[in-house]
C-alpha cells in the first residue's frame, strides 16, 4: 500500500500567508441563528431591477449563451464610455480602453497583477475592503497601509500619505466612496493626491464601485482629474448601483497599453465575462437609470435613519456621504469592535461588522450596512440601544 | 422639483399612514417643516387623496369587479368631460379613464355578484343616450393594485454577512 499524504503540504505558501478573513469568522458566528437582524451585508437589499432580469432571461430565451470577445461585448463597451462621457465629459475608447470583467473583483486581481512587480510597495488605504491586501500579497507585492481618520471623515490627506512613499512604492489603491466607511472625497482633496502621485511617479488603482451611490454630491472619478487618466484604472462594476451582485459583472478603464495587459490574463483566467449579465448591463445602462435613481433616494432615506438612530443611543457617527454603510464610534464604550459586535449578536442577535476587519484604523468602530429595509434598521436600532443600556449599568 | 419634495411624495404613496416624525426621522427636515409642507401638497392639490387598498376576498366580502369598455358619439357643445361626469357620479364605478384606441372610455365597477354588475351595466350604462356600445370583462384575480403587488411570492434568502 502507498503511504497516505497530507494534501496541505502542497498549498504554496503565498495563499497559506493569507491571513483569515474577520468577515468569515462572523460569518459561522451567524450560522444557524434565528431571529437574527444583519446590519452585516456588503450588497443591496433590493432585488435587480426586473427590466433587467427580465432581459437576461429573453437572451437565454433566444439562446444567447456564448462566450463573447475577451474585452467583453462591444455594445457594452460602447454604452460605458457613452455613459462616462454624459456624466464626466470623460473620454474613454471603447475598443481599447474598456474591459469587461467578472465582479469588480476580478477586475482588481488582474489590476494589481498587471502593474505589480514582486517586490514593489502597494499604499492600501484603510479602513476599507477586505480584498485589496490579500491581492496585492498574491502578486508578491509588499502592501503599505496608510490611515484615515475621523476627524478627517475619513478622507485621505496629502500629509498622511506622503511619508508612506518610498522609492520601491509602484501604486496605491483608492476606494472613494468607501467601504466601509461611506466616505467620500471632493476634488479639491483628490487634487492634492494627484500632485504627489506625479511627484513621485505612482499609478492609481481606483476602486469607484459606489460611483453611483453618493449622498448630495457628485462622484469624482480620479482619472477625471488633470493628468490622471493615463496614471489610473478605474474599476467599477454594477453590483452596487444596479443591485446586480450575483451576476458578477465589473469592469476596468484605462489607457490601451493597461488594458491589454490586463486582458493578457484575463484571456486565460476568465476568458470572457458571462453573457447573460453583459446583456442585463447593457439595459442597465440604457434604460436603468430611474430606477437606479429610485434606489439611491431610498437608501438616503435609511442612511438618514440609522445615523440620527446612531446619535441617539449615545454611538457617535458622522454623516456617510456616499455606499451604503454607516460606520459608528464605539471606542468609548470600553469595548473593543470585535468584543461589541460579538457581544451585539450574543445578546441582541444583531449582526454588524467590526470595524478592524478593514484594518487596524477601523479598530473603535462598527460597519453597519443601511441596505436594510427600515424595519430592519429601526429593530436593530432599538436592540442596540438596549444593548448601549446593558454597558452603562 | 426640490428632493426633499419627491422624497415626501415617494414616501406618502407608498405608506399613506407615515406619520410627520416618521417622515422627519428619514429626511433632512423637522416634523414641523414636514407637516407644513404636506399641507401645501394638500392645498395645491398635489396630495390628492389617502386610501388604503384593501383585500376583500380575504374578509369574505367577494366584491365582482368588472372592466368595462365604452364606444361613444359626443353630441354637439358637449365633449368627453359631460359622459364622464355622467358616469363617475355611480358609486359603483370605481374609475373612469378616457383612452386612445379602439374604444372610448374604460370604467372599472364593482358589484355585490356579476349579475349586480350586469345589470348595473344594462340599466345605467348602457342606456345612456351617448352610449354606441358597451363590453363587459369580469375581473377573475387582481394581481398588482396601485403599485402594489397583492399575492408577494416568497422571498429569497441572501446572506447575512458579506464583504
Ligand atoms: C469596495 C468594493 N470593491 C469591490 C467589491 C466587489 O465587487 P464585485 O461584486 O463587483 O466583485 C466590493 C463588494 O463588496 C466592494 O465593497
Amino acid at each position: 500500500m502507498r503511504p497516505p499524504c497530507d494534501p496541505s503540504k502542497f498549498v504554496a505558501d503565498a495563499v497559506k500567508n493569507i491571513p483569515p478573513s474577520g468577515i468569515r469568522r462572523f460569518f459561522d458566528l451567524v450560522s444557524g441563528l434565528e431571529d437574527i437582524i444583519s446590519l452585516g451585508v456588503g450588497e443591496p437589499d433590493f432585488i435587480t431591477p426586473w427590466h433587467i432580469r427580465e432581459m437576461c432571461i429573453h437572451s437565454l430565451e433566444k439562446g444567447q449563451t456564448s462566450y463573447t470577445s475577451n474585452y467583453g461585448l462591444p455594445e457594452l463597451r460602447d454604452e460605458l464610455t457613452k455613459t462616462y462621457y454624459r456624466r464626466y465629459g470623460l473620454n474613454y475608447d471603447p475598443s481599447s480602453e474598456v474591459l469587461i470583467t467578472t465582479g469588480v473583483s476580478e477586475a482588481l486581481d488582474i489590476a494589481v497583477r498587471t502593474v505589480v512587480n514582486p517586490g514593489d510597495e502597494v499604499i492600501i488605504v484603510q479602513p476599507s475592503y477586505v480584498a485589496y491586501v490579500p491581492s496585492v500579497v498574491l502578486a508578491g507585492g509588499k502592501p503599505v497601509i496608510v490611515s484615515t481618520h475621523r476627524d478627517d471623515e475619513f478622507s485621505l490627506t496629502a500629509e498622511a500619505l506622503k511619508p508612506a512613499i518610498t522609492n520601491k512604492t509602484k501604486a496605491i489603491i483608492l476606494n472613494f466612496p468607501n467601504n466601509p466607511t461611506g466616505a467620500i472625497m471632493t476634488q479639491e482633496e483628490l487634487e492634492d493626491i494627484a500632485d504627489l502621485i506625479v511627484e513621485n511617479d505612482l499609478f492609481v488603482i481606483s476602486d469607484e464601485v459606489y460611483e453611483c451611490l453618493t449622498y448630495g454630491s457628485k462622484h469624482v472619478p480620479f482619472s477625471s482629474l488633470d493628468g490622471m487618466k493615463e496614471r489610473t484604472i478605474m474599476l467599477n462594476g454594477f453590483s452596487k448601483a444596479y443591485a446586480m451582485t450575483g451576476l458578477r459583472l465589473g469592469f476596468a478603464m484605462g489607457s490601451p497599453e493597461i488594458i491589454h495587459s490586463m486582458m493578457m490574463i484575463h484571456q486565460y483566467s476568465m476568458l470572457c465575462a458571462p453573457i447573460t449579465a453583459q446583456i442585463g448591463a447593457i439595459e442597465a445602462l440604457r434604460n436603468g437609470k430611474d430606477e437606479m435613481e429610485r434606489m439611491v433616494r431610498e437608501y438616503d432615506r435609511r442612511r438618514h435613519f440609522i445615523v440620527n438612530g446612531f446619535n441617539k443611543i449615545g454611538l457617535e457617527c458622522c454623516n456617510p456621504k456616499g455606499a451604503f454603510y454607516a460606520f459608528p464610534y464605539i471606542g468609548n464604550t470600553g469595548l473593543s469592535s470585535s468584543e461589541f459586535a460579538e457581544r451585539l449578536l450574543d445578546e441582541k442577535k444583531v449582526v454588524t461588522i467590526p470595524g478592524d476587519v478593514f484594518g487596524e484604523a477601523g479598530e473603535g468602530f462598527l460597519r453597519c450596512a443601511y441596505a436594510a429595509s427600515i424595519d430592519d434598521i429601526r429593530k436593530a436600532l432599538d436592540r442596540m440601544g438596549d444593548f448601549m443600556d446593558g454597558l452603562k449599568q | 422639483m426640490d428632493e426633499k419634495v419627491r422624497h415626501i411624495l415617494e414616501i406618502l404613496e407608498n405608506d399613506a399612514r407615515a406619520t410627520p416624525e416618521e417622515i422627519a426621522s428619514l429626511i433632512d427636515m423637522s416634523a414641523q417643516e414636514v407637516s407644513q409642507e404636506i399641507t401645501k401638497l394638500e392645498e395645491t392639490g398635489i396630495i390628492r387623496h389617502y386610501k388604503t387598498i384593501v383585500d376583500w376576498d380575504l374578509v369574505g366580502e367577494n366584491y365582482v369587479y368588472a372592466v368595462i369598455e365604452l364606444k361613444v358619439t359626443l353630441e354637439r357643445n358637449q365633449g368627453y368631460q359631460a359622459i364622464a361626469e355622467r358616469i363617475y357620479k355611480f358609486p359603483e364605478v370605481r374609475s373612469v379613464r378616457l383612452l386612445s384606441g379602439n374604444y372610448d372610455i374604460s370604467l372599472t365597477v364593482r358589484g355585490k355578484s356579476m349579475k349586480d354588475v350586469a345589470f348595473f351595466v344594462a340599466e345605467k350604462i348602457a342606456t345612456l343616450d351617448q352610449v354606441q356600445s358597451t363590453s363587459t370583462h369580469f375581473v377573475l384575480k387582481t394581481y398588482k393594485e396601485d403599485g402594489v403587488i397583492l399575492h408577494e411570492p416568497e422571498t429569497i434568502k441572501k446572506l447575512p454577512v458579506s464583504f
